[in-house]
């Protein structure tokens, strides 16, 4: 009950600080809250690394690692890469 | 202090971090230190359980670290502006099929057949990952952007529900564990290319904004399998920003949620359409040196820009004629509808690549009442966005849509290609009104046509 209750806090926070997002930074939000959830790498390294070898669990976690690294690397890079765009003019009064 | 307790705290504050990252995101100033916060806090995690677990084979999952890295590095280098959607589609299916192979590897490790969690992560995840691989082939032309309907279609989708359910009831009963677990991992793979085939293309971006959701829906219900916060926590917070984003989308486009998944609206739109169809009325045609005159002497101009503009790769022939007009003391402002990419916020990116200032750029309702002072609205490969029968014809599938109201400007002038339909496959009664001008040829030709006859004015 209590992970149920950090899931449904984390909803709330997200929501409020996420609907004060603008428009143009809708794009950039989904690319770089889509490598936040990549988060599961940590779950495929648990599993990937602390089982012996030879279990089958070891190399579906390896596969995870692999899948969710690309997810993580990717996601914050080309996010840093779009955002790198809006940086041109120092004009704004935010 | 003993382990579990530093790598808790490390848990927690990369969830802080994700926060505060995300948090940042709210001002283009601070959103690149954002995104930098957020991935501090990623690194933190990823070096905390790598260190302070027992890893019996580090070899490995550096090798793992390194493939993938480099896998997704080139991914993000190499992606053009214009193929972010298909780029984000495929890092959701990436994070899914994480998702679902930890949750996997958790039943197969335990042997526990009664945890619900992990089925839930199995099944959300794979959904995630083959419907994210069927958007990725859609949005890339890679299959066809029309959506594919078949009859039956709702009793196989019912079928394999009724099936997924059965399959965990069975594990749950003491089934074959890594049988039901396979049968399930691969229901759930049609299931997800089920509910995305029929979506049409002026839907994607809704979809894509709720298989983000989905993604991180997986990585919390992980979370739950693994009794980890920071998944948790992470995986909500991406849940909540995929829920919100689908949510702008639908109210962008006026559809339900259910009206998008039943789906089937608007496809790659190939018929062409006719100049003089509607009441006998026809278009006014006009050319480059007649519209460079009028935009020379307007006071106000609002570009509206559409996915044609970015399918002509206009957009730095658009800023220059910006700035030219600007130079001649034109105003001029740049009007982005929601939906006017094929992701949420997409134009803005493409804008901004051709380094448009992004306060230059205003969102529908910042800008809709200024179209009355305006005096020549440029609508440039936009077609549905600008479409008055979204206001008033109740016949209209656009109808209730909310729309740029660029007829209210003095005068309305369209860059298209064609008559061809927008998206959506449409008719514009637009352009057939008296104040509306057509300037037909491929947008990128008219636009620097458009900037030398501005200049020789």
């Amino acid at each position: 009950m209590e992970l149920v209750t950090y899931f449904v806090l984390a909803m709330f926070v997200g929501r409020e600080i996420l609907s004060k997002v603008p428009q143009t930074l809708h794009t950039p939000l989904m690319s770089g809250s889509n490598a936040i959830s990549g988060i599961t790498i940590i779950g495929a390294l648990i599993y990937a690394g602390t089982i012996g070898g030879g279990s089958i669990a070891k190399w579906i976690g390896l596969v995870a690692l692999i899948a969710a690294t690309i997810n993580v690397v990717g996601g914050f890079m080309v996010t840093g890469r779009m955002l790198e765009m809006f940086k041109k003019r120092p004009t704004d009064d935010v | 202090m003993s382990k579990e307790l530093i790598i808790d705290v490390i848990y927690l504050l990369a969830a802080i971090l994700f926060i505060v990252g995300l948090k940042r995101l709210q001002s283009p100033v601070t959103a690149r230190g954002g995104n930098r916060i957020a991935a501090i806090g990623m690194l933190l995690a990823i070096v905390a359980t790598l260190f302070l677990n027992n890893i019996l084979t580090p070899v490995e999952m550096i090798a793992g670290l390194v493939v993938g890295g480099a896998i997704g590095a080139i991914m993000a280098k190499q992606v053009k502006m214009t193929a972010m959607p298909e780029l984000v589609a495929a890092f959701n299916g990436f994070g899914g099929l994480a998702s679902a192979l930890v949750a996997s590897a958790e039943i197969i490790d335990s042997g526990a057949n009664q945890n619900i969690a992990a089925y839930l992560s199995v099944l959300i995840g794979t959904v995630t990952f083959s419907g994210s691989l069927i958007a990725f082939l859609k949005l890339s032309a890679k299959m066809t952007g029309n959506p594919i309907q078949f009859f039956g279609q709702y009793i196989i989708l019912s079928l394999v529900i009724v099936s997924m359910i059965a399959c965990i009831g069975w594990a749950f009963l003491g089934g074959e564990l890594i049988l039901s677990l396979g049968l399930l991992s691969g229901l759930a793979l049609i299931f997800g290319v089920l509910i995305v085939i029929p979506i049409g293309g002026a839907d994607m971006p809704v979809i894509v904004a709720f298989l983000n959701a989905l993604s991180g829906l997986a990585a919390a219900a992980t979370g739950f399998v693994l009794s980890n916060t920071a998944l948790i926590i992470s995986g909500a917070l991406v849940g909540a920003s995929g829920i919100m984003l689908t949510n702008t989308m639908c109210v962008a486009m006026n559809r339900k949620f259910w009206q998008v998944m039943i789906g089937g609206f608007g496809g790659d739109s190939d018929e062409e359409g006719s100049a003089a169809l509607v009441d006998g009325r026809s278009i006014t045609s006009t050319t480059a040196d007649d519209t460079a005159i009028m935009l020379s002497y307007a006071r106000k101009v609002i570009i509206v820009p559409g996915y044609g503009l970015a399918v002509a790769q206009a957009q730095h022939q658009v800023r220059e004629l910006a700035e030219v007009l600007e130079a001649r003391g034109v105003e001029v402002k740049y009007a982005v509808h929601p939906v006017a990419g094929r992701m949420p916020g997409h134009m803005n990116v493409l804008l901004a690549e051709a380094n448009v200032p992004y306060d230059a750029l205003y969102e529908m309702d910042e800008i809709n009442h200024e179209f009355e002072s305006t005096d020549v609205a440029l609508v440039i490969g936009a077609n549905d966005v600008v479409n008055p029968a979204a206001r008033h014809d109740k016949s209209s599938p656009i109808y209730g849509m909310p729309i740029l109201n660029v007829d209210q400007a003095g005068t309305v002038v369209f860059l298209k290609r064609s008559m061809r339909p927008g998206y959506s496959g449409i008719q514009n009664l637009l352009f057939f009104e008296t104040n509306t001008r057509m300037l037909f040829g491929d947008a990128k030709d008219s636009v620097s046509e458009l900037i030398t006859e501005v200049k020789a004015v």
